[in-house]
């Protein structure tokens, strides 16, 4: 099996690197260099005291290996938010261009934002946006242009105290994307984000704010890549998002981090009256995962729906799942959860679905399922259900399984290799998530997929 | 020479011998019936043919157009020609029907380039001949099909690859007579292109429809007679019991 599917980006010039390691004086030196408001010093003060004080987890992926004191937690690319492509360094935009984002832009979106290790470099939206009112902005100028609204919300869902990795990225939070969309507005295509790590032994921390207001409609691609070195690199990043009153929003990740890297993320959304929440999530990438993306349905009829998967290969554990607190009466819930695992890749699904005393009428249905090709992968799914009202329909259901062998001898009666009939299986497995993925990712996941398992049904 | 010549057959699965000494010698344009009881072995028959891995074949050899095909994959003998049909098909899930039989089709013809929608229309055509509905083209392969849909999807698979050879198995079994004659009509329909095939079936029903010249008694893992259609309508008239020599 051909295992190198690592990028190659070229090598880039930077204005600045951190020490490694963290300290009070690192940290104000991140602050002083973005010229920040004091409440934000502060924020970030306080989150390395929760950092020093909070133990790691006592659950998921074995992080012992992690050495946070070697990791680079700020790295400045010499390049400065440009709205126009041309005007990013010729190396960070080749880069970037590898991976198709210019193309996509002018294609089939909205916006687009790019950070390169610890900085934005490119951040623009159409034209017609603005003038409807929506913001799309890096989160250092959108300190400065719109600090209450900023204040408001800035980890609000994720407090610097909710556990070690969350007051880390307080501490050392650089980058990412702010986005307001205006009541009633509905923005007709996607805006993405992508997130890539160049540099060795760094640590990325982006952080993204979506407020949806009421009545709006928005959708949001993220994507995150890196180059694969022999050293370990950290992704602690942050997404946040507030769903207010009927409103809606379709959150994408594609996440295909190196092979080196520790990715030990925290999403939350917060969803009002009548709102609805859809995310879309695959996990390919990184050494080990932890990420659980969470919907609090705190109004009366909020929806949550999930489509996930995690595809962990060689040396890869990948422990995700979602959580879902229903705080309202008549709130719902959807949680399509698969993991493929092969040539020795571990997943772990770990699912929450609490429904609190006045949930009443509420439902949620969690479909968890796990395929692994081969003997020599793992797989396990862990999901817990609290209902703490009679009034409830709750569902679910898990599978956990080894592809079939009679499947394989089918498909290969059919003339397929032995190969094809797996990636094909593997594909089909995948499909409600394949389907759901921005038709350039889909190509891409397929042609992954066929890599692996040295298929060539293209 | 013979398209498929099979000659002193033997094979086990694990230690059990359960193929005790096959002769069959199939030429092209000949239907050949494998009746015989329940247990028989007669789809083990055809899983060795096609290559199966839970099959060790022991002794003997199957040649293909004069070639030991022993040694290939089951893929590289669907390639060469050879076609067998389940009698309970795999489902596949995520996969449409329309999917999969273009990349099988792709990969049995590799010299045919047809383009998507070339391929469509084939496949349309294909399909109306078989009195099955288009919508069961989007659906994915046999999942929820009932047992009549997946034995006409067996057969539209088999028109749309048109092998040198088709390995039939029970394909009547779960029919009502107006899907038996549909099906019947799909085969006699491949037959017209020199296809060669070998039928197993516990019943005579199918054979009304699609007629063979040879029909070879089955039991305990090898053949025990071999004669015309009469012996068809023999077993039909006294059971397997009689017929053993």
């Amino acid at each position: 099996m051909k295992k190198n599917d690592d990028i190659l980006m070229k090598d880039i010039n930077y204005l600045s690197k951190a020490e490694p390691g963290l300290s009070k004086k690192i940290i104000e030196e991140i602050s002083y260099s973005k010229s920040e408001p004091n409440w934000m010093r502060e924020l970030r003060l306080k989150a390395l005291e929760y950092f020093i004080q909070r133990p790691n987890p006592n659950f998921g992926v074995d992080i012992s290996t992690l050495d946070l004191d070697s990791i680079v937690n700020y790295v400045r690319p010499n390049s400065k938010r440009e709205r126009s492509w041309e005007d990013v360094p010729e190396e960070i935009r080749e880069n970037f261009e590898k991976l198709g984002i210019p193309e996509a832009e002018r294609k089939s979106l909205a916006g687009v934002g790019a950070q390169y290790d610890s900085e934005m470099v490119y951040h623009n939206m159409k034209e017609f946006l603005s003038k409807l009112g929506v913001i799309f902005l890096d989160m250092d100028s959108a300190i400065k242009q719109y600090p209450d609204l900023v204040k408001k919300y800035f980890m609000h869902l994720i407090p610097p105290n909710d556990h070690k990795f969350a007051a880390l990225h307080g501490a050392v939070w650089s980058g990412g994307t702010f986005v307001y969309v205006p009541e009633n507005v509905n923005v007709p295509l996607p805006i993405q984000s992508y997130y890539l790590m160049g540099s060795p032994g760094m640590g990325q921390f982006e952080h993204t704010l979506i407020v949806v207001d009421k009545g709006a409609h928005f959708e949001f691609i993220e994507g995150c890549s890196g180059q694969n070195y022999s050293i370990s690199n950290l992704h602690a990043g942050a997404v946040e998002i507030y769903v207010e009153e009927g409103a809606t929003i379709k959150f994408s990740t594609i996440e295909n981090w190196a092979k080196n890297t520790y990715n030990l993320n925290t999403k939350r959304a917060s969803i009002d009256k009548d709102g609805t929440i859809i995310w879309i999530s695959g996990t390919m990438g990184s050494a080990k995962t932890m990420l659980y993306p969470s919907s609090i349905l705190k109004g009366k009829g909020a929806r949550a729906e999930y489509t996930t998967i995690a595809y962990a290969g060689q040396g890869q554990h990948l422990d995700t799942g979602t959580k879902v607190f229903h705080l309202a009466p008549y709130t719902s819930s959807k949680v399509d959860s698969r993991s493929i695992s092969f040539g020795g890749g571990y997943s772990f699904y770990r699912g929450l679905v609490k429904v609190s005393e006045s949930a009443i009428h509420s439902k949620s249905s969690v479909d968890c399922s796990a395929l692994m090709v081969d003997d020599i992968s793992k797989s396990d799914t862990l999901p817990i259900i609290e209902v703490m009202n009679n009034e409830s329909d709750i569902a679910h259901e898990a599978y956990v399984g080894r592809i079939n062998e009679d499947q394989i001898y089918y498909l290969m009666s059919r003339g397929l290799t032995e190969d094809d009939a797996r990636a094909l299986i593997v594909r089909g497995f995948l499909d409600p998530f394949i389907k759901q993925m921005p038709f350039e990712y889909a190509v891409e996941f397929n042609r992954l997929i066929d890599m692996h398992f040295n298929s060539k049904i293209g | 020479m013979e398209l498929l010549n099979i000659v002193d057959l033997h094979a086990n699965v694990g230690e059990k011998e359960v193929i005790k000494g096959v002769d069959l010698a199939v030429n092209s344009n000949e239907i050949h019936a494998i009746m015989g009881p329940n247990g028989a072995g007669k789809t083990t028959l055809i899983n060795v043919i096609m290559g199966n891995p839970k099959y060790t074949v022991t002794s003997g050899d199957i040649l293909f157009e004069g070639r030991s095909i022993l040694k290939m994959t089951v893929d590289e003998r669907a390639r060469a020609g050879i076609f067998q049909s389940f009698q309970y098909p795999e489902d596949i899930s995520g996969v449409t029907f329309m999917n999969f039989l273009r990349l099988a089709y792709e990969k049995v013809h590799p010299e045919k380039k047809l383009s998507v929608l070339e391929f469509g229309d084939f496949l349309v055509k294909t399909a109306d001949a078989l009195k099955m509905d288009h919508d069961f083209l989007k659906r994915y392969v046999n999942l929820g099909f009932s047992g009549g849909e997946r034995k006409k999807s067996e057969i539209l698979q088999l028109s749309i690859l048109n092998p040198k050879i088709a390995l039939l198995d029970e394909t009547d079994s779960g029919l009502d007579i107006d899907a038996l004659r549909t099906v019947s009509e799909g085969i006699n329909r491949v037959l017209k292109s020199n296809l060669a095939v070998v039928l197993v079936t516990h019943y005579k029903r199918i054979l009304d429809y699609v007629k063979p010249q040879f029909v070879h008694v089955f039991i305990d893992g090898k053949i025990v007679k071999t004669g015309g259609f009469e012996i068809a309508e023999e077993l039909e008239r006294e059971g397997y019991e009689e017929v053993r020599v």
